[in-house]
């Protein structure tokens, strides 16, 4: 289903005309409200006139996280504070959070974009969405409030936490989607069944719309299985608008559909900044070419992927971008090898089984990088004979060596003893103090 | 005839046996045999009880990993030569032991002894040709 037949299958030819008329008419917005992008232009020696083509993007500077972390709270908005109707920031685990602004306009482009998004996924009115993103300075909530009352489904404002509660709402209400993060579905299943609940039977959810961190394929099988429902991915970033930024179709469940006639994605080499063609993989980018208040220029956002240009059997025209498989900032060098942990939880999950709920605790011994996994043992894969168990063991440390070339020790945990989350998982703890 | 036994998950950790002692304690099952299996990061915990589905029930409400596992209890005299005699027994049909422990019966002058063979079945019937005496789980608690 697509909620905007008009735009999102809109002719390749048509959509890079548009795109060039509002790229420019964002740079233009930008030299002229705010001096951060001025100081940055004028030090190339770059005028907006200057972009007169789609090619013109890489003449802009690019604009990296520091960026908008040094320019805190308000000094990237481009319009005055008096038409800002809400502010949202980022988590910002380390030191201040980024700050981004929407103007009343913003607003209804971003309910806009989650009722895309939403649609995309088969949701419609009629539907009961449990939305069991966090609410509040997070995008995450209030996001996907907006789309699904766009679209006229009936909201259920959970928000996150108090998931017993949560169980009983999902029960009791009959929601038939799901919006949350993929880790704290599977907590929510996790505490129905200890509460004698069947996820894949009591509940009636057929859909679930899942982003906000980075999940694998065998995940997606795993939720799926898990609610007997069908579980899509979905994308976006404080800093470019919040989620509602590309999304996977029902019809397809392969790559997300960038929403274009609102956001220019290129992917670029992270090493060198030169952009790459479509198919390659590389650091995404984003320029936005529509938003007021907070407008980024060629933003960078740590997350690699490629773009995928194959027409979709849905029929939107906007590229794809395939699920995020790390990000530059969360790849682990270990030994040298480049490690993502969405590849470690791949690999785990390929062990018949075993439940996502693992950590990954790096460290530096006698200057040697070390890497030890350490997995929950549910009943599935719980034997009263100590020698399966040491199989099991094996396996794992045997399957991680044979995927990226590293030794590792896997250990086994009692359940529950990894922290869950309400929010996003925290997968990594790299205790290496170098 | 098999005889079901309790195995926990344990991670190796100081406290973790007294809490599976103090839940099962506080459920009033009593233990009647056990051992434990150690790694180096973790152990096996298998144990005989009187009451096995409060058992497990209690030990999932306090999130431990917990397995029902099919055994074989025999009944031996408590003399020497008493375990040799059934293990020739076994091996002559090739049937190998996977883990085993033994406790002394409270009424009698027999030991009992826990086993788990990899073909429990097979274990059972060379044991009963021979007319040893294989105890049920309830066998086991009353003798």
């Amino acid at each position: 289903m697509i909620w905007n037949q008009e735009f999102e299958t809109l002719p390749r030819e048509a959509l890079a005309s548009l795109q060039l008329k509002r790229l420019q008419a964002t740079v233009d917005r930008v030299y002229a409200t705010v001096p951060f992008y001025k100081k940055k232009f004028d030090e190339i020696g770059l005028k907006p006139s200057h972009i007169t083509s789609l090619k013109d993007l890489r003449l802009l500077p690019f604009t990296v996280k520091t960026d908008l972390r040094d320019n805190y709270p308000f000094g990237l908005f481009s319009v005055p504070m008096s038409n800002v109707v809400r502010v949202h920031a980022s988590s910002g685990t380390t030191g201040k959070p980024i700050v981004v602004g929407y103007t009343r306009r913003d607003i209804e482009t971003w309910g806009e974009l989650m009722a895309r998004t939403l649609t995309a996924a088969g949701i419609h009115q009629g539907d009961i969405v449990h939305n069991a993103y966090g609410y509040g300075l997070f995008t995450g909530g209030l996001g996907a409030h907006y789309g699904a009352e766009r679209i006229g489904a009936s909201v259920v404002p959970i928000s996150g936490g108090n998931t017993k509660r949560q169980i009983m709402i999902l029960k009791d209400f009959g929601p038939t989607a799901i919006t949350c993060t993929p880790s704290y579905a599977l907590h929510l299943a996790d505490v129905a069944r200890d509460m004698g609940i069947d996820p894949a039977r009591d509940f009636k959810l057929r859909v679930g719309c899942f982003g906000a961190e980075a999940w694998s394929e065998n995940m997606r099988q795993q939720i799926e299985k898990t609610f007997n429902i069908d579980a899509i991915d979905i994308f976006g970033l404080t800093e470019v608008i919040g989620p509602g930024v590309s999304s996977e179709c029902l019809e397809a469940k392969s790559g997300l559909h960038v929403f274009e006639d609102h956001f220019i994605p290129e992917i670029i080499d992270p090493d060198t900044g030169d952009p790459l063609p479509y198919g390659e993989k590389g650091e995404l980018v984003f320029t936005s070419i529509t938003k007021e208040a907070f407008p980024v220029i060629r933003y960078r956002t740590r997350d690699l992927t490629r773009l995928n240009a194959q027409q979709c059997v849905c029929g939107r025209t906007f590229v794809r971008m395939e699920r995020i498989t790390g990000r530059t900032d969360d790849m682990l060098i270990i030994r040298g090898v480049n490690v993502f942990p969405s590849q470690i939880e791949s690999a785990l999950l390929q062990i018949e089984g075993l439940e996502p709920h693992y950590q990954i605790i790096v460290d530096r011994k006698n200057n040697l990088d070390t890497i030890e996994l350490q997995v929950e043992v549910n009943e599935k894969i719980f034997s009263d004979e100590v020698k399966k168990l040491e199989v099991l063991e094996k396996r794992v440390v045997r399957d991680i060596k044979e995927t990226f070339g590293v030794s590792c020790t896997c250990k086994l945990v009692e359940p529950k003893t990894i922290a869950r989350s309400e929010g996003k998982a925290q997968r990594v703890i790299d205790k290496r103090k170098i | 005839m098999k005889a079901e036994q309790i195995s926990v998950f344990l991670e190796n950790k100081s406290g973790r046996l007294a809490e599976v002692m103090r839940a099962l304690g506080a459920a009033q099952v009593n233990i009647r045999a056990l051992s434990i299996a150690d790694t180096s990061d973790f152990g096996i915990l298998r144990i005989i009880v009187n009451d096995k589905d409060k058992a497990l029930a209690v030990l999932r409400d306090n999130n431990f990993t917990v397995s029902k596992t099919e055994v074989i209890a025999v009944e031996v005299p408590d003399t020497p030569g008493g375990l040799s005699k059934i293990l020739d027994l076994l091996d002559a049909q090739k049937v190998n032991v996977e883990y085993m422990y033994a406790f002394i019966e409270r009424h009698s002058e027999n030991a009992v002894i826990i086993f788990r063979f990899d073909e429990n079945d097979k274990a059972i019937e060379v044991l009963q040709n021979a007319g040893i005496t294989i105890l049920s789980s309830q066998e086991i608690y009353t003798r």
